[in-house]
């Protein structure tokens, strides 16, 4: 019997502690997926991050080293320095990448460091229990915004990838989302460029993925999908926001 | 033999680090280390090696973390302020059983505090840096041909053991020129780093460099493991010179000056100088508790080694204390007139 569908090779075979409805599971594929399809598991060294996906170097079959809350960009400058011939690649949320690692996010872009970062923003903090990120929505409830996230006082939402793509440094900024199967599609596409452009040594590369968190936006996991739709989306424009793979 | 060259403590503390094979430094400037960083963006490029001047020490310290989880010989260097932020990464990198070499070039404390010569952060090196149970060897050398050797000994320790490895001078020490000979000696054998991560080549099964170890028991014995290997080090690393008025680094030489002028006084006196202040050498303490009357401890700060020349000597004999503060370096007078005082006050 022909075999249409199965576990890409470079993702673990193990249970993932994700809720029921989080979109780490899909993004975590796409990566393997596309580990896989450009034949480097092998040379794949990721840097998993503080936050739900703290876990992720159980999940992915190539070397993973762990790194503080925010200094995965630098942790990676460290090993891509040491291995520049490696694929060097962190997997970063939110508050990780959009708060405490602001500046190792800005300056590995300014740096043109070429490595690959994976940036899940799903607009709150998970791992604790669903606090204000600086990714939460004008509005939105959270534990920490609990009359809603007030500008005036609680400032307002960051846009990552418009922020590097002012960068120099930084080769490819896209941003996708996971919200419905094209734009998965969509998604993977992006993260397989982003890797190639480090194989390039065209250098940084960063993938924005909208996703979702259900139990801590006190939603189903179909409710989240559309939430995510209808507020993040226009927030948040998809689509791609520096390309410098095509220069010479 | 190798040629004598002038060279000053922060210069040849780099030289003798890329002579050592360090090809990764990550820095940030900070006064009284800067000329480790210059001179290490000098000379990188020309040996195949990385310089990087990160945005932070913050930054600096966890490339330091990526490059040594990678399997290389890591660089970083900071003065006390600087130090703090490292912490963070320290704590990281010890657990996960990672080797490095930190240099600190000490400066008076607290806060943004001067530039001046201090020993003040002898607590934070030896007891608390980062969080959690751990441990970093700490080398004090007290001249520039000191420099080289632990600076070798230092990367030697941190291969050997897998854990951090702190070289601890001050400004007098960075800046100081001496004539020395770049001559690293015999270095032992060491293990081979079959855990780093340099990519599986599909060869093998993956490493992952990681210190999150949720359950409780699995953690306790994680821990309990490297608090093994920490006894094995105290038990074999520390070092110090025997004598009597205790000091270490740039403290130690003003001593042995007062100690001359001291023993000419027919007072009878020898220095304790701990090269390893991380494990201290309690051992040495000990032989000379029975034999002295008193202990004398001199140093940069408001006395922060004196606890464990207390807690090493166990009350057999009374330990003196005597030290400055704030950057200002102790005169050899002064030490003098305390040993005095502490004779006299024995008749």
């Amino acid at each position: 019997m022909q075999q249409v569908f199965k576990k890409p090779n470079a993702l673990c075979d193990v249970n993932l502690h994700y809720c029921p409805g989080c979109t780490h599971g899909i993004v975590h594929r796409l990566v393997a997926e596309v580990l896989d399809e450009l034949g480097i598991e092998g040379k794949a060294i990721g840097v998993a991050p503080v936050g739900c996906s703290v876990f992720a170097y159980d999940y992915w079959e190539c070397d993973m080293q762990q790194a503080a809350h925010g200094r995965a960009p630098a942790v990676a400058t460290g090993i891509k320095r040491v291995h520049p011939d490696k694929v060097v690649f962190t997997y970063q949320g939110d508050g990780d990448l959009a708060s405490i690692g602001t500046a190792e996010t800005v300056h590995a872009a300014m740096r043109g460091e070429n490595i690959t970062i994976i940036f899940i923003n799903n607009a709150i903090y998970g791992m604790t229990g669903g606090q204000m990120a600086p990714t939460s929505l004008p509005g939105q409830v959270t534990q920490t915004s609990p009359y809603g996230r007030d500008p005036k006082t609680q400032g307002y939402p960051v846009r990552m990838s418009e922020m590097l793509a002012q960068t120099d440094g930084a080769a490819y900024i896209e941003r996708v989302s996971v919200d419905c199967v094209k734009n998965v599609n969509n998604a993977k596409k992006a993260i397989k460029k982003a890797f190639q452009t480090q194989l390039d040594g065209k250098g940084f590369s960063l993938v924005e993925v909208l996703s979702t968190c259900p139990t801590n936006w006190g939603k189903s996991p179909i409710e989240a999908l559309d939430w995510l739709r209808e507020n993040m989306i226009p927030y948040y424009p998809l689509g791609v926001k520096k390309d410098k793979t095509t220069e010479e | 033999m190798a040629e004598k060259v002038l060279v000053k403590g922060n210069e040849a503390l780099a030289e003798a680090a890329i002579l050592s094979g360090c090809r990764h430094y990550f820095g940030y400037p900070i006064t009284p280390q800067t000329e480790i960083a210059a001179y290490m963006a000098k000379r990188m490029p020309k040996v195949g090696g990385v310089f990087l001047q990160a945005e932070s020490e913050l930054a600096a310290a966890n490339m330091v973390f990526g490059a040594a989880g990678a399997g290389a010989r890591a660089l970083t260097s900071s003065s006390s302020p600087g130090i703090s932020l490292k912490a963070e990464a320290l704590s990281y990198i010890a657990g996960c059983d990672l080797p490095c070499v930190v240099v600190n070039i000490v400066r008076a404390g607290p806060g943004l505090g001067g530039i001046q010569p201090a020993q003040s952060d002898y607590y934070q090196a030896t007891k608390g840096h980062g969080h959690g149970d751990y441990q970093m060897i700490v080398l004090a050398p007290s001249s520039v041909q000191e420099i080289i050797h632990l600076t070798a000994d230092a990367f030697d320790l941190a291969d050997l053991y897998r854990m951090p490895v702190m070289i601890m001078g001050d400004g007098m020490l960075g800046q100081m020129m001496e004539p020395v000979e770049f001559d690293l000696g015999e270095r032992r054998k060491l293990p081979e780093k079959d855990w780093a991560t340099t990519g599986t080549d599909m060869k093998r099964k993956h490493n992952i460099i990681n210190s999150l170890i949720m359950n409780p028991d699995d953690l306790e014995a994680c821990v309990r493991a490297r608090y093994e290997r920490y006894e094995q080090i105290k038990a074999t690393e520390a070092r110090a010179e025997e004598y009597m008025i205790t000091a270490y680094g740039t403290t130690a030489r003003i001593v042995k000056n007062a100690i001359v002028e001291l023993r000419k006084k027919g007072i009878k006196v020898g220095l304790v100088r701990p090269i390893t202040l991380w494990p201290f050498p309690e051992a040495t303490y000990k032989k000379y508790a029975d034999k002295v009357s008193a202990i004398l401890s001199v140093e940069m700060s408001m006395g922060q080694m004196v606890d464990d020349v207390r807690l090493a000597v166990n009350d057999k004999v009374p330990v003196h204390f005597y030290g400055r503060t704030g950057g200002n370096i102790p005169y050899p007078d002064e030490i003098i007139k305390a040993m005095e005082e502490i004779a006299g006050g024995d008749k």
